[in-house]
């Protein structure tokens, strides 16, 4: 055995040797996992934990997905704007009410930016945000139980894409609006957009013991389009920074008519002089309806409330607080430096990086250093603002991150590659190809004062060969990079689920404390909980029927119920009476129309479900939840409609009624 | 034992890729003399090539395979290959090429294009060529629009190219358009000077 062992292995390395003897004029060596230790880099063994958690958006699934780095396992999906069907998210009784919206019940999202909440400026691993682009709102979701908490949706605007980003103690989260439109909306031709549509953005506090968001105001900007934020911090920190393209306020065929301009702009918004100008009663009401939705841990339901009306504040009613900074050709990312000094603006049909200076930006406000303005808005002169240009000779820059150790690092688009460039003297020392066309890129931490330079992710939006090319549909792929030393280090690539349009990554051992491992059955005060076998129940009222049952190893209670007809409609309240960490049950009933659920240790979770035919139907945990989950199974008894059949319940044969 | 045969097998499994991977190299890009600068944008070891090596994706070529392919325009494959910009060729674009026959770069004095092609010229030579690229669709019939529409034609080097007309014939940067072809990521259009920034 051993020889054999032998002869493979001189065998291999002859083949090696052989087979890629022409590769050795390759100055960086960099010729794949043999020559490094890059597999051992990435393995993380069985029972270890990932050194860091990345969120990454889903894109156009709506919701957002937990990997581990540097190992590159995906640990869960957690639906945010879409349905999910692995836990029953949205259609669920308790759950469907986070999608409602001013436009009704809305089953999918596109999920964009999702961003860490900080304190002084630095990740805190309380909440996770998430923007929704099409229908426009913003999520919160808990990183303790890495469940959706909260979702409000932002009136008055249309492609919530320069969003959810979070100022430095989390003060405000922002909502851009990058398709202009008439604000408010009005029935107008569509070639008449120029000067009457708007790009309002939106200032959402948040309460910093709650979580809960409320939309403070809209800053009623100039129909441009908002494309990408970030917030000033350290010394910029009461700044945001946002990127507009199609100054040329075109309507149609945006793709050529919208790189006629030389420049776009960044708009710098000094929030904090806005925040006090409408806490001074500044701005008017402006009409603007708009789903907020709220669940609640302890009812363990979401509740939707309508609301009416937000304050708009015109930009040109705050001396001091909005002004426009050139950019070359249609800028896309909008990024800052930890130290707050460096504004980058990525100008997406450009080779060039603008890098603008916080200082130069003051003190051109203060010296009135202007090129002319745009409705009214002061253009601060490009010369003046302008502190350096990254000339990489890439093409297509879209974002930039930074590790926190002097460096920046932007994804080319066109070219496909992942640019290093010095902060300060703006210079090149390294480039790595990504193949497919990388689109953003996360450093964890990297929108903050303190980014973790340890790892880099390019997320990539092709992926063609990398896996078998079985198509059409693929998932994209992201490539892991070590970014410790001077070189950037390409050590492993893996399939991401949607299209992540951003990621946001934090230190494993900030979250693992304040994992929540279970609900504690005597707080749940949901309405129709049965927080033990003697407390369930059914109860009819008229056509209607609540079955207020348990699950517990392995049986649920009731198991058999009798006296339902057809025509009712039942809804399932099942409570998870288990109080220990990873023992869901599951529930489903042959014919239901709504969902399956998963339910969660002291969880309460309904469905409903509408008998069409009379018999005998049988319901059945989901989830294989110990050594007799095949046993753990009920029966129904449908009667036809107007039959007397008594209503009636048991467990091992001890009928109630 | 487990870890063993777990050896083995990436050994064995890691030996095939490299052949494998190796091969294909040779195959896709033979005389490709551009590996030994740590930033090229085309750098292709054993586990990383990328779409730009990628085969059969679709009914139509991309802009790269299309002048690999045409034999006016093996000067042009050489300068790509030489400024290493194949990728910014042959990602998904959309693009439209302004592709020089080997006679428009035979009007450039020998010497002149001789010394472009020398790797201390790279960035001169890849500044050249992507004036020649512009990063969005421009069929015929947009360009022709451009025209109408007062519209100039941004191209990725930063500069702007203008579209006029004489005749039938369109002209960019003062040369004419000699045939268009649609490709996969974008549109060529085969001109017969080669465009200087």
């Amino acid at each position: 055995m051993k020889t054999i062992q032998k002869l493979l292995l001189s065998l291999s390395a002859g083949l090696l040797l052989v087979g890629c003897g022409n590769n050795s004029n390759q100055s960086n060596g960099n010729s794949g996992a043999m020559a490094s230790s890059n597999a051992e880099k990435v393995y993380v063994a069985p029972g270890e934990h990932d050194e860091y958690y990345a969120f990454m958006s889903g894109g156009y699934s709506g919701n957002v997905t937990v990997y581990g780095l540097p190992s590159g396992r995906m640990f869960k999906e957690i639906p945010v704007f879409s349905q999910f069907p692995t836990n029953g998210y949205g259609y669920s009784e308790e759950t469907k009410a986070m999608l409602n919206t001013s436009f009704g019940f809305v089953p999918w999202g596109d999920a964009h930016h999702p961003d860490i909440s900080q304190t002084n400026g630095e990740l805190d691993g309380r909440w996770i945000f998430i923007n929704e682009n099409n229908t426009p709102r913003i999520a919160r979701i808990s990183l303790e139980t890495f469940e959706t908490d909260e979702i409000i949706e932002i009136p008055n605007s249309a492609g919530n894409h320069a969003s959810s980003f979070v100022t430095e103690n989390t003060e405000y989260i922002v909502a851009g609006t990058r398709f202009a439109v008439p604000n408010p909306q009005k029935d107008m031709p569509i070639d008449e957009m120029k000067g009457e549509f708007k790009g309002p953005l939106s200032f959402i506090s948040i309460d910093q013991d709650t979580g809960h968001m409320n939309l403070e105001f809209q800053l009623n900007m100039p129909g441009f389009n908002y494309d990408l934020a970030h917030p000033g911090r350290d010394k910029s920190h009461g700044w945001f920074f946002f990127t507009s393209y199609n100054t040329e306020e075109a309507h149609s065929m945006q793709e050529v008519n919208a790189s006629q301009n030389d420049k776009d702009f960044i708009a710098a918004v000094n929030w904090k002089k806005l925040e006090e100008y409408v806490k001074n009663g500044g701005g008017k009401k402006v009409a603007g309806t708009y789903a907020h939705n709220i669940y609640d841990e302890s009812t363990q339901t979401a509740t939707t409330e309508m609301k009416e009306g937000v304050i708009s504040v015109d930009p040109r009613n705050v001396e001091g607080a909005v002004y426009y900074m050139p950019v070359p050709k249609s800028p896309h990312g909008c990024d800052v430096d930890p130290s707050g000094e460096y504004i980058i603006g990525n100008g997406k049909l450009s080779t060039q990086l603008s890098v603008y200076s916080f200082t130069k930006i003051q003190e051109a406000i203060k010296n009135k250093d202007f090129d002319g303005d745009a409705y009214g808005i002061p253009i601060l002169k490009f010369e003046s603002v302008l502190e350096g240009v990254v000339d990489s000779g890439g093409l297509g820059p879209l974002h930039t991150e930074f590790d926190g150790k002097g460096y920046g690092y932007t994804t080319f688009f066109i070219s496909s590659e992942v640019v290093k460039w010095k902060v300060g003297t703006w210079e090149v020392v390294d480039r790595k190809p990504s193949f497919y066309s990388v689109g953003h890129l996360m450093i964890p931490g990297g929108n903050s004062r303190n980014p973790f330079g340890k790892y880099m992710i390019s997320l990539n939006k092709i992926t063609k060969d990398r896996y078998l090319p079985t198509g059409p549909e693929l998932e994209h792929s992201a490539q892991l990079y070590d970014i410790s030393g001077d070189k950037m280090e390409l050590l492993s690539d893996f399939p991401t689920h949607g299209e992540p349009h951003y990621a946001a990554g934090i230190p494993a051992e900030m979250l693992k404390s304040k994992s929540k491992k279970y609900y504690e059955l005597e707080e749940n005060n949901h309405k129709y909980a049965a927080k033990s076998e003697d407390a369930t129940r059914v109860e009819r009222n008229g056509s209607e029927v609540h079955v207020y049952a348990t699950t517990v190893r392995s049986h649920f209670a009731p198991d058999n119920i009798e006296g339902i007809k057809v025509g009712d409609k039942v809804y399932f309240h099942i409570t998870n009476l288990e109080q220990d960490f990873d023992v869901p049950h599951g529930f489903s009933i042959i014919g239901a129309n709504t969902s399956e659920i998963l339910i969660m240790p002291g969880q309460t979770k309904t469905i409903t479900w509408e008998p069409k035919r009379e018999g005998v139907w049988p319901f059945y945990c989901t989830d294989f939840c110990s050594a007799l989950h095949q046993e753990m199974q009920g029966y129904v008894r449908v009667s036809a409609k107007n039959s007397n059949t008594k209503l009636r319940w048991s467990l091992d044969d001890e009928w109630r009624e | 034992m487990k870890i063993q045969t777990l050896f083995k097998f990436l050994f064995l499994s890691l030996a095939l890729i490299c052949m494998i991977a190796c091969n294909s190299k040779s195959n896709s890009n033979p005389g490709d003399e551009t590996n030994n600068s740590s930033t090229n944008l085309t750098e292709v070891s054993s586990s990383n090539k990328g779409q730009a090596f990628m085969e059969g994706g679709s009914d139509e070529v991309n802009a790269l395979k299309l002048a690999i392919n045409s034999p006016d325009h093996t000067t042009l494959v050489k300068a790509v290959q030489a400024a290493g910009v194949e990728n910014a060729l042959v990602n998904v674009g959309p693009l439209t090429v302004f592709a020089p026959t080997n006679a428009a770069f035979d009007k450039i004095d020998k010497a002149t294009l001789e010394d472009l092609l020398k790797p201390e010229n790279k960035s001169k030579l890849a500044n050249i060529l992507v004036h020649h690229v512009a990063p969005s669709n421009y069929p015929t019939k947009t360009l022709e629009k451009n025209i109408e529409k007062k519209r100039k034609l941004y191209m990725a080097d930063g500069q702007y190219l203008e579209v006029t007309k004489k005749g039938e014939d369109l002209y960019v940067g003062g040369t004419k358009i000699i045939a268009s072809v649609s490709v996969s990521n974008g549109w060529v259009h085969i001109i017969n000077d080669v465009l200087l920034p």
